[in-house]
């Protein structure tokens, strides 16, 4: 809850006042589409540590972050970068070898999770899961559970539906609500006080940001108030949910964000390459992210001539006829 | 008869299993050439949503990822995951969809694993996990499945069961308190596999072109009934043409 009339700050303010070692954290976005990657770099920049991630079906930064070595405890429906990595590589890599713990969930679980936090109710139910492995298996031990503060006792939970045979359901799902400290999210529009606006799919954006302590916004720009206020019907999270506004064009890239650009097929298909490769995938942290300052070098990194073919067509919202192979 | 490649052979296969009127959840791949495929052949007035939200998507460019940009375009309505679901989830609307999944293994009652191979604390091979596919399968009416057709994929007992099938049987389902409705069809590169009305078992319901029964038993971990096999159609000349021209021009999913 914040109602200063300007929150507009650098991504390395926010991230530095609002994410901490041991912070539990969810970001926006799905697959390759508007993850908060500035805000996901700035992060593995300033070195943070045993972050309890939240995702639902997140791609290219839950693997960044992951990869980066900020994560220790994951609870996620799905890594996976679409055809570019079917499974998130760095993802792939933490849970074989044991160093990320994950509890897996299913989407539909985990949006319920997140709406249930923004709700202010301990959990919510679902016929999703019944007769399946995410019901019976655990991830983290109930020992763990309940010697943690932070997370509820048990997993999930499978009750008798209490009002009998009603809606013909005997059984359902109870799944418990986060409450993350803080969510991270890129979007196209925000005021300088936080009123946002996503254009495209909002995936579980707004459940996320509601659930949360805190809240930080990327923005591909900074627009005036009387602007969104025109247009209140399309806004969709109100400003006192949000606690920083940072402005950084292209704050999704390599990941699309619609009627902005495109994903980068060249940069995800690298980005595959050296993930892959333990030596490589050290080079790609120094170069790609601890050597950059911020944001707009990785960017200029990519040079002007790749970031003018994933500029989206404005009738489409997306690079049409953009090389993907 | 035209040439075409199994991949071709499998979308196909699909886009014919799909009623006109059906509420189409697509995956990534070839789910989505199958739905759109159907589109244009079959399945004039089906409905093409994805998990993310996106409702009756105008696919001009084939996606790559649900979340895809492309997904986004001419919709209805681009809705949220909890909308999405919820449309699954909907006694109204749920039984109407149709979803379209795959997996790393499946067992005789179509229960899939897409989360791990192995113990699931130290696995020796770690997957995207269910992202919609538990949801899908516990909610819809009708499920179609694609797999690869090998021995390690059709297993008798599934290392992680993430997405639910026929369960047990028969009473599978009811006893979990899941709604009617499973898997109807696996497709492979081989064959079709159907689901026993009675058993809910797994039976082989039709062979490609040039395979034999004995070939796909050749390629299970268990045992299945071939006496029902019929051959299937290979693609018409004019499936192949709305496939490869309309879908996928660029052939991102159908490859070379």
């Amino acid at each position: 809850m914040n109602v200063k009339p300007d929150k507009v700050m650098t991504l390395a303010e926010a991230v530095d006042r609002y994410v901490s070692d041991g912070s539990h954290i969810s970001i926006g976005g799905f697959t390759i589409n508007r993850n908060p990657m500035a805000a996901v770099y700035e992060i593995i920049r300033q070195g943070r540590r045993d972050l309890h991630l939240y995702a639902h079906s997140n791609g290219q930064g839950v693997d960044e972050l992951i990869g980066g070595g900020c994560v220790t405890e994951v609870e996620i429906a799905y890594a996976g970068s679409g055809r570019f990595a079917p499974t998130c590589i760095r993802f792939k890599k933490a849970i074989q070898n044991g160093a990320v713990a994950v509890e897996d969930y299913s989407n539909y679980q985990m949006t319920l999770r997140f709406m249930a936090g923004a709700m202010g109710i301990p959990f919510m139910p679902t016929r999703s899961g019944l007769g399946s492995s995410i019901v019976e298996k655990w991830g983290f031990s109930e020992k763990h559970r309940r010697e943690t503060d932070r997370l509820p006792d048990q997993k999930v939970v499978v009750v008798g539906n209490p009002f009998g045979d009603w809606m013909e359901t005997s059984k359902v799902v109870l799944v418990p609500a986060i409450n993350p400290d803080v969510t991270i999210l890129h979007v196209q529009k925000a005021d300088a006080q936080g009123t946002v606006r996503i254009e495209g799919l909002p995936f579980a954006d707004v459940e996320q940001a509601k659930a949360a302590r805190h809240v930080i916004v990327t923005c591909e720009e900074v627009v005036a108030t009387e602007m969104l206020r025109r247009d209140p019907d399309r806004n969709q999270i109100p400003f006192f949910c949000v606690d920083a506004v940072v402005p950084v064009p292209f704050g999704a890239y390599p990941t699309a964000c619609y009627r902005h650009y495109d994903y980068d097929p060249v940069y995800l298909t690298r980005y595959r390459e050296l993930a892959s490769d333990e030596e490589k995938y050290r080079g790609y942290l120094d170069s790609n992210i601890m050597k950059v300052k911020d944001h707009g070098e990785l960017i200029a990194l990519a040079g002007e001539e790749r970031i003018g073919t994933i500029k989206a067509d404005p009738r489409t919202g997306y690079a049409v006829g953009l090389d993907r192979k | 008869m035209a040439e075409y490649t199994l991949r071709e052979m499998m979308a196909v296969a699909a886009a014919r299993e799909i009623r006109d009127g059906d509420i189409v959840f697509c995956g990534t791949g070839i789910s989505m050439l199958a739905a759109m495929a159907a589109k244009h052949i079959s399945a004039p007035n089906s409905v093409v949503f994805f998990e993310t939200g996106a409702v009756d998507s105008k696919l001009e460019e084939v996606p790559m990822a649900v979340a895809d940009p492309r997904v986004m375009f001419w919709t209805s309505v681009n809705g949220s995951l909890a909308d999405s679901f919820a449309v699954m989830q909907n006694r109204f609307t749920g039984t109407r969809v149709v979803g379209i999944m795959g997996a790393a293994q499946i067992d005789r009652y179509g229960n899939l694993n897409s989360t791990v191979i192995g113990d699931y604390h130290k696995p020796t091979v770690r997957f995207s996990g269910s992202g919609g596919a538990c949801d899908v399968a516990s909610f819809v009416n009708r499920t179609l499945i694609f797999m690869q057709h090998e021995k390690r994929k059709f297993v008798e007992k599934v290392d992680y069961l993430t997405s639910p099938g026929w369960l047990d049987g028969p009473d599978g389902r009811k006893n979990a308190g899941l709604p009617d409705g499973g898997p109807s069809i696996v497709i492979t590169n081989m064959a079709l596999m159907g689901f026993d009305g009675k058993t809910r078992e797994m039976y082989l319901k039709g062979v490609f072109p040039g395979i034999t029964p004995e070939q796909v038993l050749d390629n299970m971990g268990f045992e299945v009934d071939i006496s029902r096999s019929e051959a299937v159609p290979p693609p018409s000349d004019q499936e192949l043409v709305i496939l490869r021209e309309k879908c996928d021009p660029q052939r991102l999913i159908l490859g070379t």
